[in-house]
């Protein structure tokens, strides 16, 4: 009874907070558009009893989804996102590794003030370090100014509203989600490994290729896919950095529900999302497991 | 008997393959290591044995190249080793920790150096099947380090660092995570492998039994110096000083005036009331001179009568430390000093011939003991 109780718990959890929501979302994708509050029929009305149910069954089709794939504008987009997701992934790596090998390299009394600057971007809102790019990146923002002070450029560069604004920020904003957990990788590292594999032949290089980087391997895979998953469905960052050429699924998903009204649409790109998530998320987990058979 | 033969520092013409000149090692203030000098020769098995802090694994470390001496030279076989680093050195080392790669399989650490060294394929497979037979790890190679046992992880340590065949072992406490038993099967393991691979072993430890059991020669040190070099046998039974005789194995230490000289005996007055302790010195002593005489307990006879030994004291019984094989007692003689005294039990628990508050001779001959300057 005790044990049942304690599955019970997650479950009815998971249940609750993901199972019903997105059931939620694939009915309405399931609906059609309609000028209406909430703007989709058919809706659930339990008072014709019966016969009511059996209409709204009727009322639901795979039209949306069929929709979804005469349009090129949808597998563009998720396209596009899978894109721009994987290049960001790959430079949040780039800066990430680095910083996370200097931490854990660091003398140990410096440590906590580093983890502790890592994770201090997340105490102010995420949306105002978004803008604060914005001011950054711009025309006549800070960066350009410089680079113009310093006679390194004469025309302004312009990169917001472009791929490269939406890459900086995406680096900027999930830089902790790589840094952490390659650091935790690294900091376990026992300094004599390097030691071994020098006196036995390695140049610090090598040593560093086929010890280093295949002991935190662990660490970049869990910090790439931290990455990697919420990029993809990103909004926020490619609709104030991102130009009108930067294409991304969130970005036309968020269009689809508060431009067109046409929740369903939206619905249906959404759970096509999910699908798409699920597969990086399992491959996260399998890895997870795979990482906890090795420590134990 | 070879270990009898096998005396290179002994012979002039030798040539050593490691040299210490004059090397100091300074840490900011701190001194590890303090202008020491010492040769090592082929084919031995070489102890540096002290406390720790005492400089030992600094002294280590500088021979596989993680740490260069801030004054004087080390050469191996007549070569300066300052300027070469670690992986160019032909020197490997056994890391305390083991320090496998848990990334690889036993096979794999185990030719991790020989594919740095870019052997053909076929031959690196033959050598490292070599070291597997060589340490019995046959069954064990596609194992990864986790999957073993803390002996074997020993076994593929040694195995990895001797994979390339160095001309210079270092061990630096190779046997310290394992329990006694093992240690001491390993030990045994370890002197058959130096034998059989013909390398000198240069091993770090603070367990002077271990030092004894496996070294050709074993080197004493005490704040970054080396106290006394000399082989087990002459370790324990002519110290150098007190604090070789006191570090290395259980001793009585008794403190006393140098008295007059009789032929090669000498007499030491020690206690009122006490007779004088004969000793035969080593080195001249003058009248007066403070002397420490030193005395294995295993030397000290324990008998209920008056013995015929030069050097007998009365007293009584204080405390007995049962041991199994030996038995320790310590007599107390009647101006509270305590004199231990070792004897084998050769005979049944029941049978044995003192109990506490006994009334007992100790005694020695007059050659049992070293007097010592300081």
């Amino acid at each position: 009874m005790r044990r049942l109780f304690l599955i019970a718990v997650p479950y009815i959890w998971l249940l609750a907070l993901f199972l019903v929501p997105f059931i939620i979302v694939l009915k309405i994708a399931l609906s059609d558009a309609w000028l209406a509050i909430p703007p989709y029929v058919p809706t659930l009305d339990l008072s014709a009893g019966w016969a009511g149910l059996k209409d709204f069954f009727a009322g639901l089709d795979f039209e949306n989804f069929v929709f979804l794939t005469e349009d090129d504008l949808y597998w563009k987009a998720y396209l596009s996102s899978l894109k721009i997701a994987a290049i960001s992934t790959f430079f949040t790596l780039l800066v990430g590794y680095p910083i996370a090998y200097g931490m854990a390299k660091a003398p140990d009394e410096w440590r906590p003030t580093l983890l502790m600057l890592v994770i201090l971007p997340f105490w102010t809102s995420f949306l105002i370090r978004v803008y604060s790019w914005m001011g950054i990146l711009s025309q006549e923002g800070y960066l350009n100014q410089i680079l113009m002070s310093l006679g390194i450029i004469s025309e302004p560069l312009i990169i917001l509203n472009t791929n490269t604004a939406v890459y900086i920020g995406i680096v900027y904003t999930y830089l902790p989600f790589m840094i952490l957990p390659i650091y935790s990788a690294l900091e376990k590292l026992d300094a004599s490994l390097l030691e071994a594999a020098e006196d036995l032949g390695c140049s610090r290089f090598s040593a560093f290729w086929l010890v280093t980087i295949p002991l935190s391997k662990q660490g970049i895979i869990a910090g790439c896919f931290l990455v990697f998953i919420p990029t993809i469905g990103e909004f926020v960052i490619p609709s104030l950095l991102g130009g009108s050429k930067t294409l991304m699924i969130g970005k036309v998903l968020w269009e689809e529900f508060f431009s067109n009204r046409d929740w369903p649409v939206a619905s249906a790109v959404a759970v096509i999302l999910l699908l798409i998530l699920v597969i990086p998320i399992i491959l996260f987990q399998r890895n997870e497991q795979k990482q906890r058979e090795a420590d134990g | 008997m070879p270990q009898d033969v096998f005396a290179p520092w002994l012979d002039p013409d030798a040539k050593p393959i490691i040299q210490f000149k004059n090397v100091t090692k300074r840490f900011g203030d701190f001194i590890a290591i303090d202008d020491l000098t010492i040769d090592i020769y082929e084919r031995e098995f070489f102890a540096l044995l002290g406390p720790s802090g005492c400089g030992k694994t600094t002294m280590m470390r500088m021979l596989a190249g993680f740490e260069t001496p801030t004054e004087g030279n080390i050469l191996l076989s007549g070569q300066d080793m300052a300027p070469v680093p670690p992986n160019k050195r032909a020197v490997n080392m056994m890391f305390q920790s083991y320090a496998l790669f848990p990334h690889l399989s036993v096979w794999e650490n185990i030719a991790f150096g020989l594919r740095r060294d870019g052997m053909p394929k076929d031959e690196m497979a033959a050598r490292v099947d070599e070291m597997l037979r060589l340490t019995r790890l046959e069954k064990f190679a596609r194992r990864k380090p986790h999957q073993i046992s803390g002996g074997q992880r020993q076994r593929v340590a040694l195995a990895r660092s001797l994979a390339k065949a160095p001309k210079l072992l270092l061990l630096d406490e190779p046997l310290g995570a394992l329990d006694k038993k093992l240690r001491q099967e390993t030990q045994f393991e370890l002197m058959d492998i130096q034998e059989k691979t013909g390398t000198t072993f240069v091993i770090v430890t603070h367990d002077q039994e271990e030092a004894m059991t496996v070294a050709s020669r074993v080197a004493v040190m005490d704040h970054g110096k080396i106290v006394q070099v000399a082989t087990p046998a002459e370790i324990y039974e002519t110290p150098n000083s007190t604090y070789v005789a006191d570090f290395i194995g259980d001793v009585n230490l008794i403190e006393g005036k140098a008295g007059e000289k009789e032929g090669d005996k000498l007499s030491i007055s020690w206690a009122e009331g006490q007779p004088d302790i004969i000793g035969t010195p080593q080195t001249s002593f003058d009248k007066g001179q403070t002397i420490h005489f030193a005395i294995r307990p295993e030397k000290v006879s324990i008998t209920h009568d008056k013995p015929t030994n030069p050097v007998a004291f009365r007293g009584k019984v204080l405390d007995i430390a049962y041991l199994g094989n030996l038995s320790t007692y310590h007599v107390e003689l009647p101006n509270g000093q305590i004199i231990k005294a070792q004897t084998a039990n050769n005979r049944r628990i029941s049978r044995r011939g003192f109990t506490w508050e006994d009334k007992v001779w100790v005694s020695w001959t007059d050659t049992a003991g070293v007097l010592l300057e300081n």
